[in-house]
């Protein structure tokens, strides 16, 4: 009899953790002709208008850089939260906050011109993130309130809480009563960073935030700390570092990086308040953050392919006629085959013949490269 | 007044339907172990292909017999990551719930904002005259009377029988499940299959009775409701049932509310369930020895067979 046994690595494969990202998105490619091919499409028509194409224009790579930059900066958040197995997916009402915040700013101070509204705005959005996100800390700290189910109740509160400035308190007296507020003055804007697109300096949130990650995550002791919590609760609460600080800090950082995004969105591409603020960046940030390996650099890499899903999302639909459900779909099958190559991180597959011997046949790396932490995994 | 009443209270039986129906697999799953976060997007697939089957076939039982198997293969998808192939569970149930979104609004695209003709509401003869209790009891949909049978169903088998003890041996502890001969990634496997149907079934009746139409995002959250039922119900059949009809009464009040035109925000009225969901979490969990009572001990976590 022939077999395959799952036997977990001592150490995880870097190399694996390297690869397998790459997989999931060949993966999600190949799926992707498939379902191309299922809906009566020419997968290559297809798989160009969603891959190629936005990169082949200015404008193209500038919709893909305008989406990637709330996608980075959620994403950069959430991950330190996840590496402590503190699940916030409310990223989306997060979100939501930070642009009532800004807006409520921006409207409220409409004819000011003074360089310090914008900045103002920044700060008072990322706080409104965070005091969202706050809600679902103290529940979980203080009633042990699964933070998994309060950050999604949060996020619909949030949506509902729009809904109803839109369409009363923040409301445009002027607008003929659509729900949405009046434009923001230009004090109140990111400038444009490239001409002919939609980019602005919002972006570099994005990069500073990749940046702060990455020293938070490598070089200093909390991000150890919160490692080590994700990793093995045991092993932190002998390191002296309460779990429940684990969830604050978590929780607090991904719904900043999350308010600020808001702040991004109004105070960019949008100028106002409107019912729809986020095409559910807050989800799939969390697909950018898995695909990241949750690490500062590979999120970068991944927030642009989720960028580029998004945009090639929308040019599809109009050149090929693909259906809108492709982007969420894609979305899926993304973290799906991610989820799935994960496996090899930690485990490897040996091959069992009948007579006892055992011929190893690895796959997704060997046990010679060693960094990552133990056969425990990150999720 | 008492046409209010019979509204709300006839109301509150279908509204929490859906709800006792994924919330009764979802039971059955946690208690083998497994906790499949994807309701939502399971549901919204069952409740798209319940949809769109019924009305090409004209047949409301093809429609709830395809919503559950399409969210039962979705559901097995889960297994696959989150059995074989070792994955987070909590990550797994978040990327099939996305792919179940996004598969529901594919199913659905060309009806979008369709409507149907509800499912029937039984005739018991005298029984549905009777004045309020004939209306709010004996004139349902069947579905409604599967929903309260599942809970006394999936109540009894896991208290009572041999295939819940092995069920719930498998989620309290694997290890010791599979030393003495269960088969445990069979266990699991089946369980997350049931809850997936079920999850289907509760999806269908949204589009097939309770609202009757398609449109994308009609789940609005039910799924992740059903997920805290379970908690809140502390893993016990009769009171997330209890819970459901709570959510169920809530859900009617609002229409209520907005009916005879009280001046509260609609939108606050919208957001009701979500908050009482939080207030209620939060109320139960507090307790760390009500939930540790019928907690599945090896909920979530991941299981490699040893030999």
């Amino acid at each position: 009899m022939t077999g395959f046994k799952i036997i977990p690595r001592s150490q995880s494969s870097f190399l694996a953790q390297l690869l397998v990202p790459v997989a999931a998105i060949v993966l999600t490619l190949l799926a992707g002709s498939v379902f191309f091919t299922l809906l009566g499409k020419s997968p290559l028509a297809s798989f160009y208008a969603f891959f190629i194409e936005p990169l082949t224009s200015r404008y193209g790579i500038g919709e893909v850089l305008l989406k990637m930059g709330p996608l980075l900066l959620i994403a950069q958040g959430l991950a330190i939260g996840f590496r402590a197995r503190v699940w916030n997916i409310g990223a989306e009402g997060q979100l939501l906050l930070g642009a009532i915040a800004a807006g409520a700013i921006a409207l409220q101070f409409e004819l000011s011109d003074s360089v310090w509204l914008l900045p103002s705005m920044i700060l008072a959005g990322t706080l409104a993130g965070a005091g969202w996100a706050a809600i679902a800390a103290f529940l979980r700290t203080r009633f042990n309130a699964n933070e998994i189910l309060v950050t999604f109740m949060l996020s619909s509160i949030a949506l509902q809480l729009l809904y109803y400035l839109v369409s009363g308190p923040l409301r445009d007296p002027m607008g003929m009563s659509f729900p949405q507020s009046a434009m923001f003055g230009d004090a109140a804007m990111f400038s444009p960073l490239l001409s002919g697109t939609r980019v602005n300096t919002s972006l570099f949130l994005g990069l500073v935030a990749t940046l702060l990650a990455w020293i938070f995550v490598q070089r200093s002791m909390p991000g150890y700390k919160l490692l080590v919590s994700g990793l093995a609760p045991g092993a932190a609460g002998y390191a002296g570092f309460a779990a429940n600080r684990a969830v604050w800090l978590g929780l607090l950082i991904g719904g900043a990086a999350a308010g600020m995004a808001g702040v991004a969105e109004v105070a960019g591409p949008l100028g106002l308040l409107q019912r729809n603020i986020s095409p559910g960046y807050g989800f799939a940030a969390i697909i950018v953050a898995f695909l990241g390996g949750l690490h500062p650099i590979g999120i970068v890499f991944a927030a642009f392919f989720m960028a580029l899903i998004y945009v090639g999302g929308d040019m599809s639909l109009v050149s090929v006629g693909l259906p809108n459900a492709s982007t969420t779909i894609f979305q899926g099958m993304l973290l799906v085959f991610y989820l799935a190559c994960y496996l090899f991180v930690n485990h490897r597959i040996q091959r069992q013949v009948a007579s006892g011997t055992v011929a190893s046949a690895e796959v997704g790396g060997s046990d010679a490269d060693h960094t990552g932490s133990g056969a425990t995994g990150h999720a | 007044m008492l046409d209010s009443l019979v509204f709300v209270l006839a109301g509150t039986l279908a509204a929490a339907t859906p709800l006792i129906l994924a919330a009764m697999g979802e039971l059955v799953v946690e208690k083998s172990g497994v906790l499949n976060l994807s309701i939502e997007g399971m549901m919204a697939t069952g409740a798209a292909t319940g949809f769109v089957v019924a009305t090409q076939t004209d047949s409301t039982v093809a429609g709830f017999a395809m919503a559950a198997l399409a969210a039962m293969l979705l559901s097995l998808i889960f297994a696959i990551l989150a059995l074989g192939f070792l994955a987070s569970q909590v990550a797994t149930g978040l990327a099939v719930g996305i792919l179940g979104l996004g598969v529901s609004v594919l199913i659905g695209k060309d009806f979008e904002g369709t409507t149907i003709k509800p499912l029937e509401k039984v005739d018991l003869g005298f029984l549905s005259d009777l004045p309020l209790l004939g209306e709010v009891l004996f004139a349902q949909d069947v579905v409604v009377y599967l929903g309260i049978a599942s809970v006394v169903l999936v109540s009894f088998v896991l208290n009572r029988t041999k295939l819940g003890l092995v069920i719930r041996a498998v989620g309290e502890s694997p290890e010791a499940a599979n030393s003495i001969g269960y088969p445990v990634l069979l266990v699991r496997t089946c369980a997350i299959a049931f809850g997936g149907a079920m999850a289907g079934l509760g999806g269908a009746h949204l589009t097939l009775s309770y609202t009757p139409l398609w449109a994308e995002g009609l789940v609005a959250g039910r799924g992740w409701i059903v997920v805290a039922l379970v908690v809140f119900g502390t893993w016990q059949a009769p009171r997330i049932a209890i819970g459901a009809y709570l959510f169920g009464a809530v859900s009617l009040i609002e229409l209520f509310v907005q009916g005879q035109g009280f001046a509260i925000p609609s939108q606050l009225m919208s957001a009701m369930p979500y908050i009482i969901t939080i207030v209620v979490l939060a109320a139960i969990s507090r307790n760390p020895r009500v939930v540790r009572l019928n907690y599945p001990a090896s909920l979530g976590l991941p299981y490699l067979r040893s030999e």
